[in-house]
């Protein structure tokens, strides 16, 4: 066992951990937090997607013990469950307003790498939506919801008025 | 979208953003896996790796020395805890031939995935080290993947037990077939092949089985589609009494039909936690759902379609191949079947003849994925009719035009024998082909031909229709199906003038709770946000026939209306009581009763619902309740249809597709909220096209699955999808009061002949007269290759 | 999905991690960005005993000039690292290019350079364009240090040249001078997919001239590819020779048969992308 302590979602939490235990199993399983989804063994799906010490990353293809004392911030920390809607992080009020999620078990990766997305590109095209989230797999919307979300919330991140996306 | 100003609809027809998505969005969220009970076990399978074996022996002995494992068994050891095998609810002919499907195989296993033994520890990594040490010898047997060498003199079987592959040969005869084909003055014939699928929802399957402990009865969480029919059929199976059982879909991440299934581990984990007294968890890797959680299609198509002169249709033959997998699951056999009604789709005709064969080979069984059995029947007539059309000489939308059945004509009682009651196919048809500016890239085709440019393009049409809302209960028990296709919903007024409308449908992304708090909101005068909708519960929603096959709203939304319409006439019946009227003197509107001609003469639903609680004074004929329950049976299915146009580029010197544009103009009669109507086409739209252009599930001759992970198996990305053009036309169904139709798979059952039809026309000069699907690079530039080398059908012959 | 248990040893320095790969050999991986062995230990095709984690090691990460004009680039540089380094896209931006379409944003993100071409997989996009490019890697073991070529580098299907005992400290390319062009045609069934195919064309430009050219291929046998016969044949030449050069992009190899591809096809695909990749590169 190797000890590991890591902050999730601006909490500090410390224990230990076989060496082999994947990150995402750690979130789930030991902390409880089970807002991170596991959609797949080889790394392809995004369901698992968080941001370790800034970037997004699959928690399912990081062991625990490689993030002993990173950042690591879910969809959990994204909002204030006390505040409710009016605490929302502009990526969850667009999938909402845009209809970006139907069964909702890819959404919480697919709104982490969005974010990812945006804070390296604050305006990104349709296309570079689009092939920013290759790595994120959803079965439901056919992603035309998902895209128009990304660029909604983008636009309200950078602080633009109100715009009609059509994409 | 705008919402249609009248106070009685203020709901209906309107965009309303969903209720489900707060909890999703936040990641606070009830997936079965995320559930934790105290003292839960965990629980894994070994499975066969060989597609067709004797199983020699099982030894548990070394995984049950192995850190944290509680307990191991092999099939032997729970042989006795069965009390029948897996059901399969459809058994399509009196005759049909079906084995004997334990959760946990005894002595032959019959595909890569059947279960072998079943190990039960603490944690899940130990029980995944545990899997490794169960030793299981086997005695291969020969493996048969082929569906044609499978029916052939000779063939080894796919189950030693029994004397054939075939289960069965189901057949329709309608009209006269022999004189439909003897004089026909042209007929054109093809085979087309549906491939293997895999269903892949994101939230790969799960199940939690608790004994009686944190509830009275056992209880079961399921990633299931079906928790009523999985109560049912697990007492069955499992020899646990119904009402010992409650079973719940909690959130549940997308089915697509994959869990429309009774499963081996949600019969396994009944009978772990009966004999452990524990609750037990097990969840799928995505690799072992690839093996275990049933596929989809696998269809091989011989088709022949007659022609008089003037080109109208005379006749229609149709005979399948079907491949079942190693068992028949729950509804495996029925899924072929229903191509007997959709293979006419649109068109007139004089004749048709279906024959289907449904064999055995030793892979993954298959069931209902999105469509099921649909879209097989119209990729084969959307792409048997363009054929026909360059055989004839004339423009496909011409041929069609002279075929389909025009809006005039409905009701129209179709060759099938079912009866279409609406539908305007012209309208669809011209809204689309002015969406898609058709005429302006015809043109452009024209062009690119003339300058041999090495990306060709091309225009693929299908103008489907499509039979949902799943089922008139009659017509269900005249195909030998297991039960019936009615839905259930209750409507509670709770004192404080809230309602709680509870349904027997068990959605999983489609947004049943929004669109019946619409439906229920207007029916009732309460609104929206005061409305609650529970589901997914056998325990909360006793009766249901749950979702799958586009019926939740046109059956279940049905039901949600009748129960409302029901609670409305009891309160009526108070308001006069109250109001010293005439119950047929009161207007009833937007939640108010009042007295015709003295709108100040009122009372309002939530004011009813106190007294009616209250009950100090309420009509001496009726109980205190307004309360009801509403079981409805359709009295036909619906007929959803539309045309969508697509445009592809097809790379002649690499073979790749990519899709230009995609129009879909859909035609789902009434629609509740067309947010959530638009988001069903999308998603269906892109399992379509991802049927046309990625995904296929390929064995190898021994029966390996050779695409067994989301690494081989492609499932495409925001990336790879094109963006879609939708729009509307709106003929509403007459067999149901809301008018609506059904719309959860029309998007896959028109796109993949769309997609299809438009590379061949892209590749037709160079003489492709089909590609195998996928339309991959390989198979593309094959298609290619053989048409240069004089063969044109793509290889399917 | 779980992988098996193994001994977890994180050293601090590189002579640790040498230290660490001398005491357990090949009974121990060394875990990088670990988006290549994660992956196959989650599915129990690798069970190594002990994992030896780089990713607290100094002195491993980050680009610098070397001084006879080439670059060096840490092992555990993050591939997203590799896109944005400045030198990098100043001095080889084909690498910063390149690196874009390894596997997606997340996987950019974890996964090194140093962990990409020591995995040795040809069908990865990096192995490639350090051919093409003339680079190197440094190996450090027991023994010290040495530099192994590219061209020497891979060995086999998932084989490098590397001993059981040395791990890549640094990976060097060259400084590109003149007026480089070049495209990465990467070639897959969806966007996140492995290449079926992939054809690095970079062309060197004077006067309307193609003065040098470099042709390297992914996915087109158990090694990258070097396409000399097409370089040579277009050396000095105008843009006019691309196509009858790139029709000898396959010549000699050999590429396998799997489900997207028949060797022949894969074939195919190379000569076809070649020719786009170098008509692209010309500009």
């Amino acid at each position: 066992m190797t000890k590991v302590e890591i902050t999730v979602d601006g909490t500090s939490t410390e224990h230990e951990v076989e060496p082999r235990l994947l990150l995402v199993h750690y979130l789930r399983d030991v902390l409880g937090r089970t807002g991170t989804n596991v959609g797949c063994d080889t790394s392809n799906c995004g369901a698992c997607t968080i941001h370790m010490d800034g970037q997004s990353v699959k928690s399912c293809t990081v062991l625990a013990v490689q993030a002993d004392g990173s950042t690591v911030d879910t969809v959990e920390g994204l909002a204030d469950p006390v505040e409710g809607e009016a605490g929302w992080h502009p990526l969850q009020r667009a999938f909402h307003e845009e209809h970006g999620l139907q069964c909702g078990y890819c959404t919480p990766g697919m709104i982490m790498a969005s974010k990812g997305l945006i804070e390296d590109n604050p305006n990104p095209s349709e296309k570079e939506i689009r092939d920013g989230l290759e790595g994120n797999l959803c079965r439901c919307t056919g992603y035309q919801n998902i895209v128009k979300a990304v660029q909604s919330a983008a636009a309200e991140m950078r602080g633009d008025t109100k715009v009609e996306v059509e994409v | 979208m705008t919402a249609i100003d009248t106070p009685s609809t203020k709901n209906v027809g309107i965009t309303r953003l969903r209720k489900e998505d707060a909890h999703l969005i936040t990641g606070q969220t009830n997936w079965t896996d995320n559930l934790q009970l105290t003292g839960m076990l965990h629980v894994a399978l070994v499975r066969s790796p060989m597609a067709h074996a004797k199983v020699t022996s099982v030894d548990v002995s070394a995984a049950l020395d192995q850190p944290g494992v509680v307990a191991a068994f092999t099939g032997a050891d729970l042989a006795d805890n069965w009390a029948a095998g897996l059901p399969c609810a459809w058994p399509v002919t009196p005759d049909m031939v079906s084995p004997t499907h334990l959760p946990i195989a005894t002595d032959e296993v019959r595909y890569v995935g059947d279960a072998v033994a079943v190990v039960v520890a603490q944690s899940k990594y130990q029980a995944a080290d545990a899997v490794e040490f169960v030793e299981v010898e086997y005695e291969p047997l020969p493996a048969v993947v082929n569906m044609e060498a499978a029916i052939a003199d000779g063939s080894p079987l796919a189950d030693t037990t029994l004397e054939t592959n075939k289960s069965f040969t189901w057949q329709k005869i309608d009209g006269e077939i022999d004189d439909a084909f003897d004089g026909a003055a042209h007929i054109t014939t093809r085979r087309f092949v549906n491939q293997r699928l895999i269903p892949t929802a994101i939230e790969p399957r799960s199940v939690v089985c608790s004994p009686p402990r944190e509830h009275a009865e056992y209880t079961m969480w399921s990633t299931t589609q079906v928790p009523h029919i999985l109560r049912l059929m697990l007492a069955l199976t499992c020899g646990v009494p119904e009402q010992e059982l409650r079973v719940i879909a909690p959130d549940v991440g997308g089915g697509f039909g994959s869990k429309l299934n009774v499963y081996a581990e949600e019969a396994l984990l009944l009978v772990l936690a009966r004999k452990l007294r524990k609750p037990v968890k097990w969840t799928e890797t995505r690799s072992e759902g690839y093996q275990a959680t049933c596929h989809g299609r696998d269809q091989v198509q011989d088709l022949s379609i007659a022609f008089n002169e003037d080109h109208t249709i005379r006749g229609l033959k149709v005979e399948l191949l079907a491949d079942m997998g190693a068992y028949l699951q729950l509804v495996t056999p029925g899924v072929p079947i229903l191509g007997a009604f959709m293979f006419n789709s649109i068109y007139k005709m004089d004749a048709l003849s279906f024959t289907c064969h449904g064999i055995f080979t030793n892979k993954t069984p298959t069931d209902a994925y999105r469509g099921a059995g649909r879209p097989e029947a119209t990729y084969g007539i959307e792409r048997l009719i363009d054929e026909a059309a360059n055989e004839l000489g004339v423009e496909p939308f011409e041929l069609r035009e002279k075929n389909w059945i025009k809006h005039e004509e409905f009701p129209y009682t179709t060759i099938a024998g079912i009866e279409y009651d609406s539908g305007n196919y012209e309208a669809a048809t011209a809204r689309a082909k002015e969406l898609f500016d058709y005429d302006g890239l015809r043109a452009e085709q024209v062009e690119r031909r003339a300058s041999g440019d090495p990306v060709q393009l091309g225009i693929g049409i299908s103008t489907f229709t499509e039979m949902c809302g799943l089922a008139p209960s009659r017509v269900l028990g005249s195909l030998s199906y297991g039960a019936g296709g009615w839905e259930h919903a209750s409507v509670r007024m709770l004192p404080s003038g809230k309602a709680e409308v509870v349904t027997g449908t068990s959605p999983h992304g489609q947004g049943h709770v929004t669109s019946w708090s619409q439906i229920a909101s207007d029916a009732l005068g309460v609104p929206y946000e005061d409305i609650e909708v529970r589901h997914g519960d056998t325990a909360i929603a006793h009766k249901g026939m749950d979702t799958y096959g586009s019926r939740s709203l046109v059956v279940g939304g049905y039901a949600v209306q009748v129960a409302c319409d029901k609670v409305i006439a009891k309160a009526r019946k108070v308001a006069a009581h109250l109001l010293e009227a005439a119950e047929d003197d009161l207007e009833f509107d937007g939640g108010t009763f009042s007295v015709k001609g003295s709108p100040d003469v009122s009372t309002t639903i939530q004011d009813i619902s106190l007294a009616v609680f209250a009950a100090h004074d309420y009509p001496e004929d009726m109980e205190p309740s307004l309360d009801s329950d509403a079981t409805v049976d359709p009295e036909n299915f619906s007929y959803p249809h539309g045309t969508h146009l697509c445009a592809t580029e097809v790379d002649t010197e690499t073979g790749e597709v990519t899709i230009r544009k995609y129009v879909a103009v859909d035609d789902i009669g009434k629609v509740i909220n067309p947010q959530i109507v638009e988001g069903q086409i999308h998603g269906g739209l892109a399992q379509g096209i991802a049927q046309a252009l990625w995904e296929e599930a390929v064995y190898d001759e021994q029966g390996n699955l050779k695409t067994g992970s989301l690494l081989d198996y492609y499932v495409p990305s925001a990336a790879d999808m094109p963006h879609f053009d939708l729009d509307r036309t709106e003929t509403p169904a007459t067999t149901n009061p809301l008018g609506v139709k059904g719309v959860g798979e029309a998007g896959t059952i028109a796109s993949t002949p769309a997609v299809i039809n438009a590379v061949v026309d892209a590749l037709r000069p160079m003489g492709v007269n089909d590609v195998l699907m996928p339309a991959s690079p390989s198979n593309v530039w094959n298609a290619i290759q053989a048409a240069s080398a004089g063969n044109t059908d793509g290889g399917a012959a | 999905m779980i992988p098996a248990t193994f001994e977890y040893v994180r050293p601090s320095s590189i002579d640790e991690a040498v230290a660490a790969l001398a005491e357990h050999g090949d009974e121990a991986k060394l875990l990088a960005g670990g988006h290549s062995l994660l992956p196959l230990m989650k599915l129990r095709l690798a069970a190594p005993e002990v994992v030896i984690d780089l990713g607290r090691v100094d002195g491993l990460r980050g680009v610098s000039e070397v001084g006879d004009g080439r670059l060096a680039i840490g092992a555990m540089t993050p591939h997203y690292k590799v896109m944005a380094d400045p030198l990098i896209r100043e001095h080889c931006g084909v690498l910063a290019d390149v690196t874009a379409k390894v596997g997606d944003a997340q996987v950019r993100h974890r996964g090194t350079i140093g962990g990409a071409l020591a995995h040795g997989d040809s069908a990865g996009d990096l192995p490639a364009v350090l051919l093409a490019l003339g680079g190197s890697v440094i190996a450090q073991g027991p023994g010290g240090t040495r530099e192994i070529e590219a061209a020497d580098f891979f060995v086999d299907y998932l084989t490098t040249a590397l001993s059981d005992d040395e791990l890549v400290t640094e990976v060097r390319v060259p400084k590109l001078v003149g007026d480089w062009g070049w495209r990465y045609e990467k070639f897959s069934r969806v966007a996140q997919a492995w290449a079926i195919v992939g054809a690095l064309g970079m062309v060197k430009r004077s006067n309307g001239h193609i003065e040098e050219a470099r042709v390297g291929l992914t996915n087109m046998g158990t090694r990258p590819v070097r396409c000399t016969a097409t370089e040579d044949a277009i050396r000095g030449q105008s843009p006019d020779a691309i196509e009858d050069a790139a029709a000898h992009a396959s010549d000699g190899t050999s590429p396998s048969s799997d489900l997207n591809a028949t060797a022949e096809f894969r074939q195919h695909l190379a000569r076809v992308l070649t020719k786009r990749a170098l008509t692209a590169a010309v500009g």
